[in-house]
Parts: C-alpha cells; sequence; structure tokens
C-alpha cells in the first residue's frame, strides 16, 4: 500500500479539505492497482455504457412478441435465445440492466439522505440526539433487511419505487452507522476546535471540515450497498413485490424463468448470471477500496 | 459474564424488541392517510374500509390501541389475521417449524463448510487452496440465493431427477424424507453464509498465526494438529462466532425468498402472502417474531465469548 502515501506529510495542514482532494487521486489509484479491481470497474463502465446505449446496440426490440419462436436456443438471430413470448432475451437483459442499475442509485440516494446528515450531527454534537438515533439504529438493524423492506411495501404497496424507497431505508442505520464512526474521530481534530472558536456554524463545520475527510470509508461503504441493493431489488423483484410488468429488471426476468422452468430449464441462466457478475464487481470494488483505505490509515 | 452484565444485556435486549414493536405500530399509522384505506386498497369499497377499521380497532384512541397491542405481547398475543381471522401467535407457530429446519440446516452447512475452507486456507496462506476458497467465497457472497436455488433444482432435480424440486416434509414423514426435501433449500440459502465464514475463519486463523505465541508454541514443539487445534481454532473462533451471530438475521431474512423458489409454505411466504394481501396483523407479527430471533442470537454469541475467550468474560 505504499503507493498511497504519496502526498508526503507537509502537504497542506492535516486533515483540511485541501488533503483529501490531493489524496484523493492516491487512493483511487492504489485501489485499481490490482488486476481485478481494474475488471471490476472496467466491466462497470462498459455496462453502465450498455444500458445508456441500450436502443443503439440491443439486437431486438426487447418487447417485440413471436409467439412461434418461443424458447428457442441460441442463434446468430438471437445470442442468448429467446423467452417465453418469443422476445429476445439478450436484448431485454441489456434493456433491464436500465433498472438493475438504477434502483441500487436510488435506494443509495434515500439511505444517504437520511442516514448521513444524521451521521454527522450525531457523531459532532453527541448528546441526546446521538443517543436516541444510536438506539434507534441498533433497533433497526435487529430486523433482517428484507424483513423489514417487507414491512415497508405492505403499508406502501408493492411498487418498484415502494422497494427502491423500502432498501434505501433499510440502508439508513448503516449508512448513520460508518459516518457517525468516522465523524467521532474527525471531530476530536484540532481544526474543528478551530472552526469552531472562529465561529462557524455546525452546518459549515459539517460540510467544509468533516464531510470531506469522512469521504473514504463513505466511498467503501456506498461501493459494498450498491451490489447489497441490486441484490435486494432483485429479490423483490422475484418475490413480485418490485419491479412490476412490462417494465423488467434481471430480478423479474429470474421470476418469469423461473415460472417456466420446466419447459426451458436453461433460461435461468442469463439474467442470474449478469446479477451475479455485476454484484461481484461492486464487491471487489468495494473490497480493493477498503483495502487502499486502510492501507490510507495505516502509514 | 457476570450476572450484571447479563442482567444488562437482558434488559438492552428486552428495550430492542420493545422498540421494533412500537415502530411495526407506528409504521401503519404514521403513513399519511388512512391506514384502513391504505390496506384495503384503492379499489375497496366504503364497507370494507370500514370493516378494516373495526378489525384493527383503529376507532378507538391511539393510547388505547397502543396499550392493547403491547399488553398481548408478552403473552405471545400478536392480534389477528385480517384475511383469516386466525391469530397471528398461531399461524407463525404453523409456519415456523418448515422455516427453523431449513435455517438451521443451512446454518449447519454454512458452519460446517465455512469454517473447515477457511481454517483451509488461513493454514495455507498464499497457496492454491487458499486461492480456490477465496475466490469460491467471493462469488458465493455475490450470488443471488434464488438463482442458487434455480441452477440447483435445474441440475439435481430437472435435468437428473435426484432431489425432490419442490415442498417442505415434516419430521412426521420421517427423518429420511424431511431431509432430502431440506437438502436443496438449505444449501440454497447457506451458500452465502458459508462464504461469509469461510472469509472471516480465514482472516481469524491468519491473524493468529502471526502471533508470537504461536512462534512460542511452534518453539516448544507443537506442531500439525495440536498446534491447530489448542492454539490457532480457539482463538479463531472468536471472530467466527461473531460472523455467525451476525448471520442470524440473514438467514432468517433470507427463507423468505428460498421458501418462495422451493414452494416451502413457512414464514417467509407467510410474510410474503401477508404483503400482497395487505394483512398487516401477520407481517407485524413476522417482523416481531424475526426481532427476536436476531436479538436472542446476539445474546447467545455474546455469552459465547466468555467460553470461548476467557479474557472477554471480565471485560
Amino acid at each position: 500500500m505504499s503507493v498511497v502515501a504519496t502526498p508526503p506529510a507537509t502537504a497542506g495542514t492535516p486533515g483540511t479539505p485541501e488533503r483529501a482532494r490531493r489524496r484523493r487521486p492516491g487512493l483511487l489509484r492504489s485501489m485499481l492497482s490490482g488486476p481485478s479491481a481494474v475488471a471490476a470497474a472496467a466491466y462497470l463502465v462498459l455496462l453502465a455504457a450498455l444500458a445508456v446505449a441500450a436502443p443503439l446496440v440491443a439486437p431486438h426490440d426487447p418487447n417485440a412478441q413471436d409467439l412461434f419462436n418461443r424458447f428457442a436456443g441460441m442463434s446468430a438471430e438471437h445470442p442468448l435465445g429467446t423467452d417465453d413470448f418469443g422476445r429476445d432475451v439478450a436484448s431485454r437483459v441489456i434493456y433491464a440492466a436500465r433498472i438493475s442499475l438504477l434502483a441500487p442509485l436510488i435506494s443509495l440516494a434515500v439511505g444517504m439522505a437520511i442516514g448521513v446528515p444524521a451521521g454527522l450531527l450525531a457523531g459532532l454534537r453527541r448528546g441526546w440526539f446521538d443517543a436516541v438515533a444510536d438506539r434507534l439504529s441498533d433497533t433497526l438493524l435487529s430486523i433482517p433487511a428484507i424483513v423489514f423492506a417487507l414491512a415497508i411495501i405492505a403499508v406502501m404497496g408493492p411498487s418498484l419505487t415502494t422497494a427502491m424507497v423500502a432498501i434505501g431505508i433499510v440502508f439508513a442505520p448503516h449508512l448513520f452507522r460508518v459516518v457517525r464512526g468516522a465523524t467521532m474521530v474527525v471531530a476530536e481534530e484540532t481544526y474543528i476546535s478551530s472552526a469552531e472558536a472562529i465561529g462557524a456554524s455546525t452546518r459549515r463545520i459539517l460540510l467544509v471540515h468533516v464531510l470531506p475527510n469522512i469521504r473514504a470509508p463513505l466511498l467503501v461503504q456506498v461501493t459494498l450497498l450498491m451490489g447489497f441493493a441490486l441484490l435486494a431489488e432483485a429479490s423483490l423483484s422475484f418475490l413480485g413485490l418490485g419491479v412490476q410488468p412490462p417494465e423488467a429488471s434481471w430480478g423479474s426476468m429470474l421470476k418469469a424463468a423461473y415460472e417456466n422452468q420446466f419447459e426451458a430449464p436453461y433460461s435461468v441462466l442469463p439474467s442470474g448470471v449478469a446479477i451475479l457478475l455485476t454484484v461481484l464487481a461492486f464487491n471487489v470494488l468495494g473490497d480493493r477500496l477498503r483495502d487502499a483505505v486502510a492501507g490510507g490509515r495505516a502509514r | 459474564m457476570n450476572l450484571a452484565r447479563l442482567l444488562r444485556r437482558l434488559a438492552s435486549a428486552v428495550l430492542v424488541i420493545w422498540l421494533v414493536h412500537l415502530l411495526t405500530f407506528l409504521l401503519i399509522r404514521l403513513v399519511p392517510g388512512d391506514p384502513a384505506q391504505l390496506l384495503a386498497g384503492e379499489r375497496a369499497t366504503p364497507d370494507e374500509v370500514l370493516r378494516i377499521r373495526e378489525q384493527l380497532g383503529l376507532e378507538d384512541p391511539v393510547l388505547l390501541q397502543y396499550a392493547r397491542s403491547l399488553g398481548g405481547l408478552p403473552r405471545g398475543d400478536l392480534g389477528e389475521s385480517m384475511f383469516s381471522g386466525l391469530p397471528v401467535g398461531r399461524l407463525l407457530a404453523d409456519a415456523a417449524p418448515a422455516t427453523l429446519s431449513v435455517a438451521l440446516m443451512a446454518l449447519l452447512f454454512a458452519a460446517v463448510f465455512g469454517v473447515g475452507a477457511g481454517v483451509l486456507a488461513g493454514l495455507r496462506q498464499g497457496g492454491w487452496t487458499d486461492r480456490v476458497v477465496s475466490t469460491i467465497a467471493t462469488v458465493g457472497i455475490a450470488m443471488p440465493s434464488f438463482w442458487i436455488g434455480l441452477v440447483l433444482v435445474t441440475f439435481f432435480a430437472l435435468v437428473n431427477p435426484w432431489l425432490p424440486a419442490t415442498g417442505y416434509a415434516p419430521l412426521g414423514e420421517g427423518v429420511g424424507t424431511w431431509f432430502r426435501h431440506l437438502v436443496l433449500p438449505a444449501v440454497t440459502l447457506g451458500v452465502a453464509v458459508a462464504a461469509e465464514i469461510a472469509r472471516h475463519t480465514r482472516g481469524g486463523v491468519a491473524d493468529v498465526l502471526a502471533k508470537p505465541y504461536i512462534r512460542t508454541a511452534r518453539a516448544r514443539g507443537a506442531s500439525g494438529s495440536r498446534l491447530v487445534r489448542g492454539h490457532v481454532l480457539r482463538n479463531a473462533a472468536i471472530p467466527v462466532v461473531t460472523v455467525l451471530g451476525l448471520q442470524t438475521g440473514k438467514l432468517l431474512g433470507g427463507t423468505v425468498v428460498v421458501e418462495a423458489v422451493f414452494g416451502i409454505s413457512g414464514l417467509g411466504t407467510l410474510a410474503v402472502n401477508s404483503v400482497l394481501e395487505r394483512d398487516y396483523p401477520v407481517l407485524q407479527g413476522f417482523v416481531i417474531f424475526a426481532a427476536v430471533v436476531v436479538v436472542t442470537a446476539n445474546l447467545l454469541v455474546d455469552t459465547a465469548y466468555g467460553r470461548i475467550n476467557p479474557k472477554v468474560r471480565t471485560a
């Protein structure tokens, strides 16, 4: 992890936003030094590009039915065969990537909107707010993620939006924990006391002095949660509680494949492999990032 | 663990359960709009809405509703299903054996394979065993459990008809039948947990091997299985037990999906159906049940620490 140590100790005042800005390329570079992380990042970029450019790259209209050609095998015409309505599976996998990638992003936005401000405030100010928020997050974490999501969907009704918001709320205590812990460490720094002494508002201290310095652990958590969110959305869609037809995500495609399993046993492979590879990519990236952050701290 | 600490942990566990109950009570009442209307759905007639309101006692003052709901909790009274009218406690008790069988079998599978593979990988760091185990573990965590289930069913029940593809057989039908029905669901549910345990076991063993007391033990002539059993495993067990505790919730949540794949009518199926039927009391009961299981598992893990590692006893 020697690559992380690029900014010499004299560069900038320790812990100022300036230093954080300089350390970031070092962190990224060290993270991408392994071949696995490069492969994961390249895969994700490619996948995102495919999702955005779906109308240009998909060989067929994902919803065009051909009922005389159901469950066709692989061919030049249909590289991954066709599904129960004779639709081109390859095109559907590419189009479904849009929802499968967008859903985790929205869940994370919801989770961060709740968890990050609460964690920042609790970590810096402690007191009653910290006590209450910490107890609440303990409580939420004692409910299995998917069970908690079910409870929220029961109240709000099954839909993709509900599922994404539910997963986001489930994430909030995880993000709260990470942000609170990191903020408590930063709050001990002299520059925080200095900022308070010159009368900076809590809002300013949190945004300008704390947030840039807890970016690394937050980024690790967010990357790992992306993979988890994708799995959670797929699970809920598989149960029929997420994406509703005609929209499709990889999870809902698997549900359809499951329902036709006796007719076409191998149809569970394409969307399943897509989920596996994408979650794997997020996890590998998150793990490497965590190693890079830990290496940065150890120096 | 001394008595004072045990009591403190118990009190904290009870507090968490109480908060989970409060949360599920508030969840349906704090959402904007009329809870009865919400549960009845958009196409409900006014009569249906009124019926639901009466069933849930929503006409009464909120504090009275709360007192009634909380009062039943210690007795295991979780209200009645809005769909079937049966007590929620009984529905949960009827569904629990299938779920617990699958979850415990999965835990057993995960512990045996996870610890075994993790120890092997940790003892041979950098070798090919380590690389294979680490790769399988990384992939195992990334696989959606229901997909593992679908693939297993495809190969072990459809292509090769060796094991039943669906259903649960109660123990009353014979241990063999019970076990054969459990294999695929338990493996499906256990893979991710086994992978997680393997990673932590490997890390724990690797950490312990780097400790000076291992060098001391080696210098004194301890080697092979004696060293591993007497020094490595005992010390590496602490992170592993922690992970086992943390995985309880994952197993319980995972059964929701796995039961759907294998058509097992356990707690997960009950929960998914109650979401689709907007049967909130049943779902509320399931959430509380899940929290009780998770909190109990954490309590057990805490007491296990003291047994494994005397250093923690005084902490």
